[in-house]
C-alpha cells in the first residue's frame, strides 16, 4: 500500500510538471502576442495625433511691403505662431496669381509645430504670452485642428508642420519598380534553370550553396556591395533610386529564387512527362505547362520578397538614400529617399514634433506591407492547387 | 528612364517584329516552293532571325554602356550607334541567308534560351564574388594600414584622429588613430546575447505550444501573429526601441536603484530578441513536426505525459534542428543594423553592464559610411574591415547551421 | 474452464468525424492468453487496439461510445488516469520506434518516470531482466551504452518490447509487431509472444494469418468495422461458422 501511495504522489507531481510546462508554452505565445498588441497600440498612440494639423484663421495682406518681409503679411501677434513654410511661399503665390496684389484675404493657415504641439496637449516651447494669444484665438474659434492632408502631398521639410511623405513615397515606388524589374526576371530564370534544366554537377551545386548563403548575408553587406560596385565602379549616382533599386534587387534575388523553386517543384512530374509524351521540347514543357501552373506560387513569392525589400533600410543608408529630399524625384538617377529611410531620418531629429509624424509614417508603411502580404496570402489560397 | 522605354518601343520592338516577319515569310515561301517540310515551324524561323539580329547588338550595347559608366573606356556615341546598326544588319542578313529546310531553328532557340537561363543564374554567383571582392579588396587596404592582429585584439577604438587626417588636417600633432575592435565586437556580442536570451525560450516554447498543445484554431491565430512579428521592418523596431523601450528601461533601472544610459545595450537587445522570435519558432516548429509520429506514440504508450514526451524524447531528437535554428537567428541578430543604429550608442565601450551605452559592428559601419568622409579615409576603410569580419562570422554560422540541419533531415527521411 | 477476463469492450462504437469506424464491438480478452485480431486493411482492427490504451485520444475529431474495461474498471473513468492506464497497458508498434538514446536509457526511461524503482542498482536489475524477458540481453549485454539506432530492425523491435515490459504492464498491445521485419526476426518475436503470455495478457493485431494461427489462443475476425466472428484460434482456422471468415482465411479476399 505504501508503494501505491508513493506512486500516486508521483503521478500528482508529474501532472503538476505537465501543467507548468503547458502553462509556460502558453505564456510564451502570450508574451509574443501581447508584445505585438502593445507595440501596435504604442505606435498608433504616438502617431494618431499627426492625423490632425492645427490651422489658424488670419488675414493675409498682399502688398509690396509684405513681399519684402513676409512676416508683415499677417497680424504681428500671429507671425510667430504660423508656419514659416507658408510665409515663405507668399511671393510665389503672388507670382502665380498677380490679382492677389493689393488685397487682403482671410484664410486658414497652418500653424507652426509648437502651436500644434500645444493644441495636442503635448510638451512645447511656447511662452506664456503666446499661449494667451492661442487661448484667445480658441475662444474666438479662430484656431482649429483639421485633417492633415499635407502629410500625404508634401515632401520632406525642415519644418515639422509641413513635412510629408510624398517624396519618400515616390522614391519608394521608383526603387521598388527597379527592384522588381531586375530581381523578378533574373530570379525566375535562375529558378527555372536550376529546377528544370540544370544537370546535377559541381556547377549547379555551387550555385545552390551560393544562393543559400546569399540569403543569409546581412542586408547591410549588400549596401557595401552597392557602394563599392555600383557607385564607385559603375558610376551610378549616389542616393539615386537606381543605386537603391539595384542593391535591393540583389538582396531580394535569393528570396525569389528559393520561393520560385518551391513553386516549380510542386508541379508534379507526370505533367512534364505528359507534355514530353506529346512531343513538346524541354522549353515548351516549361513555358506551356510548368510555368503557368506555378504562376500563383511565383507571384506569392515575388510579392513577399518585394515586401521584404520595401521595409529594408540599412543597405539604402549605405548607398546614400538618407539624403534630405524635399521634392519628389523625377527620374531614377535623381537623389531620392524611401519611406523607411524617411522614418529613420525623422526619428533621428531632436525635434519632438517629428515623433508623431514618424509614427504616422510607420503606420502608413505597416499598412502597405500588411496589404501586400495579405494579397500574397490571398493569391496563394485562391489559386493554390493540391496535387 | 522614359527615353530608354521610348527607344525600346519605337526602335527595338518594331525592328524585332520586322525580323520575325521576314524570317517567318522566308520559311513559309521556302516550304511552299520546295514542297518539303522544314525542320522547324515557320514562326520558329522568325524567332531565329530575331535572335540573330537583336541579341549580339544588345549584348554589345550593354558592354559599351558598362565600359562607359565605369570610366574604363567611354565609347563615342556615334561609334556605339554605328556598331549596333552594323551588327543588327549583319545578323539579319546572315540569319535570312541561313534559313532552309535543314536549319534546326527550334534547337537554336532552345539553346539560346538555355544560355540566357544560365546567364541569369550566374548573376547570383557574380553577386557573391562581387561581395567578397569588394569587401576583401577594401579591407585589404585597411589592413595594410592597420595590423590585423591589432585590429582583432586591440581594446581601444579611436578613429577620430583618422578623421582629422581625412579632413585634411595634419595628423602628426594628434595621437595615432587606434582601431582595436574588441569593444565593438563586445557590444555586438552583448546585444546579441540579450536577444538570444529573449528569443530562444519564447521562440522554442511558442513552437512547442503550436505543435503540441494548440488546437487548429489557436494555431491559426498564433501563426500569423508570429509572421507579423517577422514582417515588421527593422527600422520600425528601431524606432520602438529608441522611443519607447529605452526610456522604459531607464525608468525601471532607476526604480531599482541602477543607473542606465539612454543608449543602453539592453533595449536594442530586448527588441531584437522579439524580432528574431519568429526565426526560432518557425524553424523549431518545422523540426518538431519532422520528428516521426511513432516516436511520440512510443513515448505516450509508455504512459508519458506530453511534457515528458517533449522534454525527454522530442526535444533531444530535434536538438540538431533547434540548434541550427538558433544559429540562424544568431546570425540574423549579429547582422541586424537598424535597431542598434537607432537605439544603441556610438561610443565603443568595453563593459559587462548591459545598462551602459555600447556600440556594435553594424553601427560603426553605418556611422563610418554615412559621414562626409572621402571614400579612401581610414575610417571609411575600417567599415570594410568590420564588414569583412561580420561577413565571415555570418557565413560560418550559416554553413554550420545548414550542415547540421541537413544531417538532421537525412536522419528522419 | 471459466477464465479470468482481463479486458473487455462493451457495445463499443468509434467515429472518425462522420465515419463510423467501429460498430458495436463486444469482445472479452482472457487473462494470460493471446488474442489475435485479424481482418483486411481498413477493417478497424488497429483502431480497436488503440482504444485499449486510449492512443486514439491524440487524434482530433473522434468520438467513442460504449465501454472498455480493464479488470472491471472503465478506462475512460476520470478516476483512472490515462498515464496510469498506459503504464498498465503497454503497446508495441508496427515500426520499431526506439528513442534516440542508448539501449539502457530506452528501457530505464519509463520506470524512472513512473517511479517504479528508487535505486540505481535496482534499475540495472530491471533493465537486465526486461532485456532477458525480451530475449535481447545476450545480444546487447556488452553495449548497453551504445545508441539504440545501431541495432538491427528486429533487435529494435525487441528493444521496444523490453521497453514496454520494464513498466511491468498487465496487458501488452501489439500492432502488427513483425510486419516490418524479416522472417528470422519475425520468428524470434513470435517465440517471445509465446513466452510472454505466462506473465501477461497479449492482444495482437496481425495481417499474417499463419502468425495468428501460430501465436494466438483466440482469434477475432473484423470486417468493415464489425466483429464478424470470435473463438478459439483452432476453431476459427479450421471450422469457422461464418462464410466471410472462411473466405478471408482461405485467401479469397483481403
Amino acid at each position: 500500500m505504501n508503494k501505491e501511495t508513493r506512486r500516486l504522489s508521483i503521478i500528482k507531481k508529474r501532472y503538476r510538471q505537465e501543467n507548468m510546462f503547458k502553462f509556460s508554452a502558453i505564456f510564451a505565445i502570450i508574451i509574443a502576442s501581447s508584445f505585438l498588441v502593445f507595440f501596435l497600440a504604442n505606435i498608433s498612440k504616438t502617431g494618431y495625433t499627426a492625423i490632425q494639423q492645427t490651422e489658424i484663421l488670419t488675414e493675409v495682406t498682399y502688398n509690396d511691403a509684405t513681399l519684402k518681409n513676409t512676416y508683415r503679411a499677417v497680424p504681428r501677434e500671429l507671425s510667430r505662431l504660423l508656419s514659416r513654410g507658408f510665409l515663405r511661399l507668399i511671393p510665389r503665390e503672388v507670382k502665380a496669381n498677380p490679382e492677389l496684389m493689393g488685397t487682403t484675404v482671410t484664410r486658414w493657415i497652418v500653424a507652426n509645430a509648437e502651436v500644434d504641439q500645444y493644441m495636442k496637449e503635448k510638451p512645447n516651447r511656447l511662452k506664456s504670452k503666446q499661449i494667451a494669444i492661442i487661448e484667445k484665438l480658441r475662444a474666438e474659434g479662430k484656431i482649429k485642428k483639421t485633417l492633415n492632408t499635407g502629410f500625404f502631398y508634401n515632401g520632406d521639410s525642415k519644418l515639422p508642420e509641413i513635412a510629408g511623405i510624398l517624396s519618400a513615397v515616390v522614391g519608394t515606388i521608383y526603387v521598388m519598380f527597379l527592384t522588381m524589374l531586375f530581381s523578378v526576371p533574373i530570379g525566375v530564370m535562375t529558378a527555372v534553370y536550376l529546377e528544370e534544366f540544370a544537370p546535377d554537377n559541381w556547377f549547379t551545386r555551387t550555385i545552390e550553396v551560393n544562393i543559400n548563403n546569399l540569403a543569409a548575408i546581412p542586408s547591410i553587406i549588400f549596401g557595401l556591395l552597392g557602394l563599392a560596385i555600383f557607385i564607385n565602379i559603375f558610376g551610378v549616382p549616389r542616393s539615386s533610386a537606381l543605386a537603391g533599386g539595384l542593391t535591393l534587387a540583389l538582396m531580394t534575388l535569393p528570396v525569389i529564387i528559393i520561393t520560385t523553386r518551391t513553386a516549380l517543384s510542386s508541379v508534379p512530374d507526370n505533367i512534364r512527362q505528359g507534355a514530353q509524351g506529346v512531343g513538346a521540347s524541354p522549353w515548351q514543357v516549361v513555358w506551356h505547362h510548368v510555368l503557368p501552373l506555378s504562376l500563383p506560387g511565383i507571384l506569392t513569392g515575388s510579392i513577399i520578397g518585394l515586401a521584404q525589400a520595401m521595409g529594408e533600410t540599412a543597405p539604402l543608408l549605405i548607398v546614400g538614400m538618407l539624403a534630405y529630399i524635399p521634392e519628389a524625384p523625377t527620374g531614377i538617377t535623381d537623389a531620392a529617399t524611401v519611406l523607411p529611410a524617411q522614418i529613420y531620418t525623422w526619428s533621428a531629429t531632436s525635434l519632438r514634433a517629428y515623433t508623431e509624424r514618424t509614427a504616422l509614417g510607420i503606420m502608413v508603411l505597416l499598412s502597405v506591407l500588411l496589404m501586400l502580404n495579405a494579397a500574397a496570402v490571398m493569391i496563394r489560397n485562391k489559386f493554390e492547387r493540391k496535387w | 528612364m522614359l527615353k530608354v522605354l521610348l527607344y525600346f518601343f519605337i526602335g527595338v520592338l518594331p525592328l524585332c517584329y520586322m525580323a520575325f516577319y521576314l524570317g517567318r515569310k522566308k520559311a513559309r515561301t521556302g516550304e511552299l516552293e520546295s514542297g518539303e517540310r522544314f525542320h522547324s515551324r515557320p514562326a520558329q524561323y522568325g524567332w531565329y532571325t530575331v535572335i540573330w539580329m537583336a541579341v549580339p547588338s544588345l549584348v554589345i550595347s550593354f558592354i559599351f554602356t558598362i565600359l562607359g559608366s565605369s570610366k574604363i573606356f567611354a565609347v563615342p556615341y556615334s561609334m556605339h550607334i554605328s556598331t549596333l546598326l552594323v551588327l543588327a544588319a549583319g545578323g539579319l542578313w546572315f540569319s535570312l541567308k541561313n534559313i532552309g529546310s535543314d536549319l534546326k531553328a527550334r534547337n537554336f532557340i532552345e539553346n539560346t534560351i538555355k544560355v540566357m537561363l544560365v546567364t541569369a543564374s550566374l548573376v547570383s554567383i557574380i553577386t557573391t564574388i562581387g561581395i567578397v571582392i569588394s569587401i576583401l579588396f577594401e579591407s585589404m587596404k585597411f589592413f595594410s594600414h592597420v595590423n590585423f592582429f591589432d585590429f582583432i585584439t586591440g581594446t581601444k577604438w579611436s578613429p577620430d584622429t583618422a578623421f582629422l587626417e581625412g579632413a585634411g588636417r595634419d595628423g602628426s600633432s594628434a595621437s595615432k588613430p587606434e582601431f582595436g575592435s574588441v569593444p565593438i565586437f563586445a557590444g555586438t556580442f552583448m546585444v546579441t546575447l540579450i536577444a538570444l536570451f529573449v528569443a530562444v525560450p519564447i521562440g522554442l516554447l511558442s513552437a512547442i505550444f503550436m505543435s503540441e498543445y494548440a488546437t487548429p484554431k489557436m494555431r491559426g491565430l498564433a501563426k500569423p501573429i508570429l509572421e507579423i512579428l517577422a514582417g515588421i521592418p527593422t527600422v520600425v523596431y528601431g524606432f520602438f526601441a529608441a522611443i519607447t523601450v529605452s526610456p522604459l528601461v531607464v525608468q525601471t533601472a532607476e526604480m531599482l536603484g541602477f543607473e542606465a544610459d539612454y543608449t543602453n545595450a539592453l533595449s536594442p537587445g530586448l527588441v531584437m530578441g522579439i524580432m528574431i522570435i519568429p526565426f526560432v519558432s518557425s524553424l523549431s516548429d518545422d523540426v518538431i513536426n519532422a520528428i516521426p509520429q511513432n516516436l511520440r506514440e512510443g513515448s505516450l504508450a509508455l504512459g508519458m505525459t506530453r511534457s515528458e514526451t517533449m522534454k525527454h524524447v522530442i526535444i533531444p531528437a530535434a536538438l540538431p534542428g533547434i540548434i541550427s535554428a538558433v544559429l540562424l537567428a544568431l546570425s540574423r541578430a549579429i547582422g541586424e543594423t537598424m535597431i542598434v543604429v537607432m537605439a544603441a550608442g556610438l561610443r565603443p565601450n568595453l563593459t559587462w553592464n548591459p545598462l551602459e551605452g555600447m556600440t556594435t559592428v553594424t553601427v560603426r559601419i553605418v556611422d563610418a559610411l554615412t559621414g562626409d568622409q572621402s571614400f579612401d579615409s581610414l575610417e571609411t576603410l575600417s567599415a570594410f574591415g568590420l564588414a569583412f569580419v561580420l561577413l565571415m562570422v555570418t557565413l560560418i554560422l550559416n554553413i554550420v547551421s545548414s550542415v547540421v540541419i541537413r544531417k538532421f533531415r537525412k536522419q528522419y527521411d | 474452464m471459466e477464465k479470468n477476463i482481463k479486458m473487455k469492450s462493451e457495445a463499443l462504437n468509434f467515429y472518425y468525424g462522420d465515419f463510423h469506424a467501429l460498430k458495436d464491438i463486444n469482445l472479452t480478452f482472457p487473462e494470460k492468453h493471446v488474442t489475435a485480431l485479424i481482418g483486411p486493411s481498413g477493417c478497424g482492427k488497429s483502431t480497436y487496439l488503440r482504444c485499449f490504451n486510449r492512443m486514439n485520444d491524440l487524434i482530433k475529431d473522434i468520438k467513442v461510445e460504449g465501454g472498455i474495461y480493464l479488470d472491471s474498471q472503465e478506462i475512460h473513468d476520470p478516476k483512472l488516469d490515462v498515464v496510469e492506464l498506459r503504464r498498465r497497458v503497454g503497446m508495441v508498434f508496427q515500426k520499431p520506434n526506439p528513442f534516440p538514446k542508448t539501449i539502457y536509457e530506452n528501457i530505464a526511461y519509463a520506470p524512472r518516470i513512473h517511479g517504479l524503482v528508487s535505486k540505481g542498482s535496482e534499475m540495472d536489475d530491471l533493465v537486465e531482466s526486461s532485456l532477458i524477458k525480451a530475449g535481447l540481453f545476450d545480444e546487447v549485454k556488452d553495449r548497453l551504452k551504445s545508441q539504440a539506432s545501431a541495432l538491427s530492425g528486429g533487435q529494435q523491435q525487441r528493444l521496444c518490447i523490453a521497453r514496454a515490459l520494464a513498466m511491468e504492464p498487465e496487458v501488452l498491445l501489439m500492432d502488427e509487431p513483425a510486419s516490418a521485419l524479416d522472417p528470422i526476426a519475425t520468428q524470434k518475436i513470435e517465440e517471445l509472444i509465446y513466452e510472454l503470455k505466462e506473465r501477461l495478457t497479449v492482444i495482437i493485431v496481425t495481417h499474417n494469418m499463419q502468425q495468428a494461427a501460430r501465436v494466438s489462443d483466440y482469434t477475432a475476425f473484423f470486417y468493415m468495422g464489425e466483429l464478424v466472428e470470435v473463438g478459439d484460434t483452432s476453431t476459427i482456422f479450421t471450422n469457422p461458422t461464418v462464410k466471410k471468415t472462411e473466405d478471408y482465411i482461405t485467401g479469397r479476399f483481403g
